[in-house]
């Protein structure tokens, strides 16, 4: 019938924008829900949400140690060529040589944090973190090295 | 009691005493015109400083907030600014055509004004006619947005000053129809007799359904005469960039911008006059006690309190709902929203004769 298609189609109309309008009314009345940040003003007490995306880190225990295994799964997951890793080979106690990373080269400048080599890392080696203030004078400062001078893999990771 | 009306009496009299008839009423002209335009820019500074904040909170945001205490004159730093700035024409524009648009739309505005009741008895010219005169002057603002659009020599400008032509076209129809629905149940055109009609209840409170889906219409009607969102094609920043009014600067953008404020003003006022009662009290029949109570209220602050809710429903709006298609804007307008008035009408027409309303 077509009247009551017409009829129900003007019912459905209202009953949709209604909702609509609960829902910013509800913020409107609700002013907790305010997710502005006053940065500056309030740089002591920032309150970043949980999936916020900084930087790639690569985070190091108490001994100078990291997870990475030289895979280099992250380079090749990163669509932008972000991410460079050196590898060397370092010799075993017992002789046998062993593939370790040099250097995991990170420019900060190419990155978009679209987090695909933290997935990509199968030991977990690398993280996103939650710094925001990048901004340098001279480019060559963004480019990075994420794991610390002298520091080895840690004991277990393969 | 202290009034509004006493005072205009008062000072009616003084210069009745003091000059001869002819200059007591250009001294009278005079007041008004300088209230007319102070109204203006008060109006102006409040309602752009609301919707801010309004479309603040609804976004989850804070708004305006660094000037002065909790931002109250941020207003007043955005005036200061338009005002230092340059007000260029552009090189191929029709120059007289140009410059007279933004006060095409300013004196429409302000020639609105003059029937509307904004406290018992104070009232610019009560003439008899006064809501078929506001619906008349109010499609003339049309001229002046098409005037913008073809002059500009932009094509986004006439896109949207065409797109606006053909909104208020076929909106005007279902806002008057609406309004005539309590036109015919007061049996008046003038705005006082409208109002007075309404001292024992209010007409959507009166005009059972018939006069809630008047309300309605009427208020989704004005809002796409005005040009808001969600019917803002005119000036639809995403498409045209500012539609009409894209190659204005400074003072003469802010004479549209005021322009489109003060018609939101207007169209509440006259939305709260024919359907809350405009500076009438909230009476509920004949509960002796509960009207004089609110009688103590002075009318302006009813009528201005109603008004301020109206604007802060449409302002409710433009911030929930997206923007439609031009197609969709004419589809609600011809399919849904007039025929629904019209059917509507007949049912209030039929209400009026056989006295079924309060
Ligand atoms: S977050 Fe994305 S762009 Fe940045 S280094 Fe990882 S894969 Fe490359
Ligand atoms: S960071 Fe992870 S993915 Fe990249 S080389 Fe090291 S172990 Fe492999």
């Amino acid at each position: 019938m077509f009247i009551v298609k017409y009829i129900k189609e003007v019912w459905g109309a209202v009953r949709s924008l209604l909702k609509g309008m609960r829902m910013t009314g509800y913020y409107f009345t609700h002013h907790k829900e305010i997710i502005t940040q006053q940065y500056p003003d309030n740089k002591a007490i920032l309150n970043l949400p949980e999936r916020f995306k900084g930087e790639v880190v690569m985070p190091h225990n108490e001994n100078n140690e990291h997870a990475c295994t030289g895979c280099t799964a992250c380079e090749l997951a990163c669509p932008n060529g972000t991410i460079k890793v050196i590898t060397k080979f370092e010799i075993m106690p017992d002789g046998k040589k062993k593939k370790a990373i040099d250097k995991l080269v990170y420019h900060l400048e190419l990155c978009t944090m679209c987090n695909l080599c933290i997935i990509a890392c199968p030991t977990d080696a690398i993280k996103m973190a939650q710094t925001f203030e990048h901004s340098v004078f001279d480019r060559n400062q963004l480019t990075k090295i994420l794991n610390n001078p002298g520091s080895k893999i840690r004991e277990g990771v393969e | 009691m202290w009034s509004l009306s006493k005072i205009t009496d008062t000072i009616q009299n003084w210069l009745n005493q003091t000059f001869n008839p002819t200059w007591a009423l250009i001294f009278e002209m005079l007041i008004v015109g300088v209230c007319v335009i102070s109204l203006f820019a008060i109006l102006g500074l409040i309602l752009v400083l609301m919707e801010r904040k309004v479309s603040a909170w609804m976004q989850i945001r804070l708004g305006p907030n660094r000037v002065g205490p909790k931002g109250m004159f941020q207003s007043l730093a955005d005036t200061v600014k338009l005002l230092v700035k340059e007000g260029l024409t552009p090189g191929g524009a029709d120059k007289l055509l140009f410059n007279l648009a933004p006060f095409v739309a300013m004196i429409v505005a302000m020639l609105l004004m003059a029937p509307i009741a904004f406290a018992k008895d104070f009232q610019m010219w009560d003439l008899n006619i006064g809501v078929l005169y506001v619906s008349a002057i109010s499609s003339v603002s049309v001229i002046g947005i098409l005037m913008a659009g073809w002059a500009s020599n932009n094509k986004y400008s006439l896109l949207g000053a065409m797109r606006s032509g053909a909104q208020i076209v076929s909106y005007e129809l279902s806002a008057g129809l609406s309004a005539l629905a309590i036109v015919v149940l007061t049996g008046s055109l003038s705005v006082s007799d409208i109002i007075y009609s309404q001292a024992d209840g209010w007409w959507i409170f009166k005009g059972h359904i018939p006069a809630i889906i008047a309300f309605v219409t009427f208020i989704i009607a004005v809002t796409a005469e005005t040009n808001r969102a969600p019917f803002d094609l005119a000036e639809a920043e995403s498409e045209l960039t500012a539609g009409f009014h894209t190659e204005y600067s400074g003072m003469k953008f802010a004479l549209f911008f005021l322009a489109e404020y003060v018609n939101v003003f207007i169209v509440c006022a006259i939305g709260a006059t024919l359907f809350l009662g405009g500076w009438m009290p909230f009476h509920i029949g004949n509960w002796q006690g509960f009207n004089h109570v609110m009688d103590f209220i002075p009318s302006s602050i009813w009528f201005f309190g109603k008004t301020f809710f109206l604007i802060f429903v449409i302002m409710w709006f433009r911030w929930t709902f997206p923007r439609l298609r031009i197609d969709q804007l004419l589809n609600l307008e011809w399919k849904y929203l007039l025929p629904i008035s019209m059917i509507n009408l007949l049912l209030i027409t039929a209400m009026a004769i056989l006295k079924w309303h309060f």
